[in-house]
């Protein structure tokens, strides 16, 4: 009962958003090729990076809607393909950042004292630097590769979380209800567990969502210096770097990935808007 | 001479559960220099037609689904914005529940009151005047509203003033565009008791001074019987009865009146057991048919639950929406 | 004379305000020494205006707060110091019902799980025996089983409250501390729920701390009354008396300032607001509003509760 009526909930306010069906619709492409990339691409071979140096650099034609790269791959192929990695590369770095930081920012807010003290400053520390850059010096320091760039984009990403947590947690420790459990003899932990948590989720679950267009545009930008995926991986911001060399001659080859990188970004971005307008508690009320 | 005439008056909002049918048929009369008293409980939608007064309902979820309100002969429902604007505070002006949250922390006084000021004198067409000329009136604002040493109260910030002063500034900056009508939307509630009575007298000097015509929306009976000398009662959406608040008082005709009037316990009195409404106010999302009372009423019949009832004059000023009510036999 | 239930004794609580550039380190006295003594099965009603301290007040006596000074001893337990975990089985006899059931019911929980929480927590029924324990409080406050799996938002005010009140039942307290219980609920909701408080108090031989601001509701529940003036107790004696027949001026003042439903007059107005209470002015609190103010009032100390008046009458 109460399920269906939060999906007939939900579906009502993307039918009265375009911005939020649009993100939607955009997340489902983007998960749809995800999911059966390698079985409907037009050119499957040109996946691992086969040779094919009669085709290289073709305009977008019939035959490759994208054009061909400069091995003769079909582009088109090659960004579907993408979509998987960058998709789980996305919402891997947001899952492992936020079961990082959130339970560290919910126990920061619940407890305070001594050892909200101790979180928020290591939070600042990482905060303190800007995100991009330390994660350049942290795969410098691992190594390139698509995993070295999602460690080091996780570690730059948790602080975040912390600090989302710990403000949401600050203002729910205040309501009456944490009070009413005080009084009905609940142990801190409980009162963190079945309380606080489950309260906080809303606007986690809204980060969590735009976050994973950001993993993914910063995944991209790590591959587009070298410091993340390795052709032949069909990686968006790898193949943009290589484009780069062939501008603007060839322009048609950085146009795609571009886009399916914009696509995603803006995608997760407004279906994060949307998400916050159904979880917003006072929505329910109408 | 008929300053707001409410004819018929629907409003529904529209949201995800369906449409809440939130009025449901208004009809009352603001008499100029009158003060008029709205009240009823949660949910009764006296705040939302004191705000359909000034068009301040957004609009989606708010739909008028009939009706008119008539400000002097003009439907305020079909004017333009522009229209609208020089209507607002300028004829139309309003006082809200929570002080607090009406004026910006970030601002002074001072220039939040010429801002009010300001844009009263702008929308009305008049010239612009110098800034000094435009911070005595303001300050003379505030010495009408019994404000002390108002030339340094427009140099300090909402947060350094108490909630009784904060009420005061706001209902300062209503009188900034010289209005015929004042709405007060529980102007008091967010008040204590002691300061309550200040600014209830405060707003009775100002209505007896200036000749305002008053429409005082609040929960509290007693509030309402201190200041007005009508008074309406609303149930879910609809005005049950309307009358001198004396009359109404001492003689309710209206059942659910009856009730809202048994519930209120009496400070000097407490051999006065205050009884309870039984049931709960209706979902507007499928109001009651015919009378919205009749789940809750103890004298419902047929005719209740089949056809709604008519505000009828049954004594002279005194008008109740009740099958049961009628002119020789007052209501048990 | 039976031994009190609930017994405080000089109990002050004061916050440290923080400090700013131009200022040295201020201190801000939410309560101070305040004396109060609960008997067995007695209604307290705690009156005053926002910010006198009554709100604080009940937190100290409920240990949600920690006290400044003072002792408070619960049948006969000195509880002023304990620790949480030694508090956590007491907090079954004294429980507190929050003014508003809006906020004071977790909005992911059904009504059910929030009123089965204390006994869950306190291990005082599981399984079925739990649901039937639920079942009996949700009657016992006049809320059918189909109330059970409903949520917050799906409650009306008044139902809300009843929640909060089945959940204060649940683990059988001895006080309970009403917080302003019926000031988010309209007037009809109210009556009845005055009824039901009055009908579990009799039932169940409970003792009553009554807050609020509304001294007509208080004197329909309460036999004694404390009326509370910027953190301490300035009036204390029977209903009967501190409202029928006041003595202190403040008392006087805020009975003037209540709107009579039959008066047809604005109610009297008192001057002036209360002071900052990080900021008190010398000797009594009042005497700034007071219409009997005189100089010995304006220095010294504020002037102790004696025969249950905090007001030394002029010589």
């Amino acid at each position: 009962m109460v399920a269906s009526r939060s999906v007939r909930l939900a579906a009502w306010h993307f039918r009265r958003s375009f911005a939020s069906s649009l993100g939607l619709g955009l997340v489902a492409v983007i998960v749809l090729l995800a999911l059966a990339g390698p079985w409907i691409v037009p050119y499957p071979d040109d996946v691992a990076g086969k040779v094919n140096l009669a085709d290289k650099l073709l305009p977008p034609s019939k035959a490759h809607w994208f054009g061909t790269d400069e091995v003769g791959n079909d582009i088109l192929t090659r960004v579907i393909v993408g979509a998987r990695l960058s998709l789980l590369v996305g919402i891997g770095i947001t899952l492992a950042a936020a079961a990082i930081g959130v339970p560290l920012g919910i126990l920061a807010g619940t407890a305070g004292g001594k050892v909200r003290e101790a979180i928020m400053r290591v939070t600042d520390l990482f905060l303190s630097v800007p995100g991009l850059v330390l994660a350049i010096a942290l795969v410098a320091a691992l190594g390139p590769g698509i995993v070295n760039a999602m460690i080091a984009l996780v570690l730059v990403w948790w602080p975040g979380y912390v600090r989302l947590a710990e403000s949401k947690a600050l203002s729910i420790r205040g309501e009456p209800f944490i009070e009413a459990a005080r009084v009905a003899g609940a142990p801190g932990l409980r009162i963190l567990w079945r309380h606080v948590l489950p309260n906080s989720l809303s606007p986690i679950i809204v980060k969590m969502s735009m976050d994973i267009g950001q993993a993914i545009l910063a995944v991209a930008s790590l591959g587009f210096i070298g410091l993340g995926a390795k052709p032949p991986t069909p990686e968006w911001g790898a193949m943009i770097s290589i484009a780069r060399g062939y501008l603007p001659d060839w322009w048609w080859y950085a146009i795609c990935p571009g886009a399916f990188i914009y696509a995603s970004v803006l995608g997760f971005n407004l279906l994060g808007d949307g998400l916050r307008d159904i979880l917003d508690p006072r929505s329910h009320r109408g | 001479m008929t300053l707001v005439e409410i004819r018929d008056y629907r409003l529904a909002f529209d949201t995800f559960d369906g449409t809440l049918h939130v009025l449901d048929g208004i009809d009352l009369a603001l008499e100029a220099g009158q003060t008029l008293g709205i009240v009823g409980e949660t949910g009764c939608g006296k705040s939302v037609l004191a705000r359909s007064l000034l068009r301040l309902n957004e609009s989606p979820p708010a739909r008028v689904v009939s009706g008119a309100i008539l400000f002097e002969g003009q439907d305020v429902l079909a004017l333009p914005e522009r229209a609208m604007r020089r209507l607002r505070g300028r004829r139309i002006a309003m006082v809200f529940q929570d002080p607090a949250s009406y004026l910006n922390p970030l601002l002074s006084i001072g220039t939040q009151m010429e801002d009010a000021i300001r844009g009263q004198e702008s929308a009305a067409g008049e010239a612009k005047r110098p800034r000094r000329a435009i911070r005595d009136h303001a300050a003379g604002l505030l010495a009408s509203v019994g404000l002390a040493e108002p030339h340094r109260l427009l140099d300090s910030h909402p947060h350094q003033l108490s909630g009784g002063m904060r009420q005061r500034v706001l209902i300062a900056m209503a009188l900034a565009g010289n209005p015929s009508v004042l709405v007060a939307d529980e102007p008091t509630t967010a008040l204590d008791v002691t300061v309550q009575a200040q600014v209830l007298a405060l707003i009775a000097g100002l209505v007896k001074e200036r000749g305002l015509a008053l429409m005082l929306i609040s929960h509290d009976l007693g509030v309402v019987a201190a200041s007005c000398a009508r008074v309406a009662v609303m149930y879910a959406g609809t005005v049950v009865e309307e009358a001198p608040t004396a009359a109404l008082l001492a003689n309710p005709r209206h059942p659910y009146a009856q009730g809202l009037i048994a519930a209120v316990p009496d400070i000097d009195n407490p051999a006065h057991k205050p009884r309870g409404i039984p049931g709960s106010i209706p979902n507007l999302l499928k109001p009651p048919t015919g009378c919205r009372f009749h789940p809750r009423c103890a004298l419902a019949t047929d005719i209740c639950r089949s056809t709604k009832p008519a505000l009828r004059e049954l004594a002279p000023a005194h008008r109740v929406a009740c099958h049961h009510a009628t002119p020789e036999h007052p209501g048990p | 004379m039976t031994a009190p239930l609930l017994d405080a004794t000089g109990l002050s609580k004061t916050f440290a305000l923080p400090r700013t550039a131009f200022q040295p380190a201020r201190k801000l006295t939410a309560v101070a020494h305040v004396d109060l003594s609960l008997a067995p099965g007695a209604t307290l009603g705690l009156v005053g205006e926002s910010g006198c301290g009554k709100s604080t007040l009940a937190r100290l006596l409920l240990r949600l707060a920690p006290v400044s000074a003072g002792r408070i001893v619960f049948n006969g337990q000195d509880i002023t110091s304990l620790p949480e975990s030694a508090l956590r089985p007491l907090r079954q006899r004294l429980q507190l019902v929050h003014q508003n059931p809006s906020a004071a019911l977790d909005p992911r929980l059904t009504a059910a799980a929030s009123v089965a929480e204390p006994l869950v927590i306190q291990r005082l029924a599981s399984g079925s025996a739990l649901d039937d324990r639920v079942r009996q409080l949700f009657a016992e406050v006049g809320l059918g089983p189909e109330f059970l799996r409903r949520y917050p938002h799906e409650l009306s005010g008044g139902q809300k409250q009843r929640v909060c009140i089945a959940r204060a039942l649940a683990p059988e307290p001895q006080l309970l501390v009403l917080d302003e219980p019926t000031s988010a609920l309209d007037v009809s909701v109210q009556a009845q729920m005055l009824d039901m408080l009055a009908e579990l108090r009799a039932r169940r031989g409970l003792t009553y701390l009554f807050i609020s601001h509304n001294l007509a509701v208080v004197r329909q529940v309460c036999a004694e009354v404390a009326v509370m003036y910027l953190g301490r107790i300035v009036e204390q004696g029977s209903a009967e008396q501190v409202l029928g027949a006041p003595r202190h001026p403040y008392t006087q003042a805020l009975l003037a300032s209540v709107p009579r439903l039959h008066a047809g007059t604005v109610p009297t107005a008192t001057p002036s607001e209360p002071p900052n209470p990080a900021n008190l002015p010398q000797g009594c609190p009042f005497h700034p509003r007071c219409r009997l103010a005189e100089p010995a009032c304006r220095t010294g100390s504020p002037p102790p509760l004696v025969n249950g008046l905090a007001c030394p009458p002029s010589s």
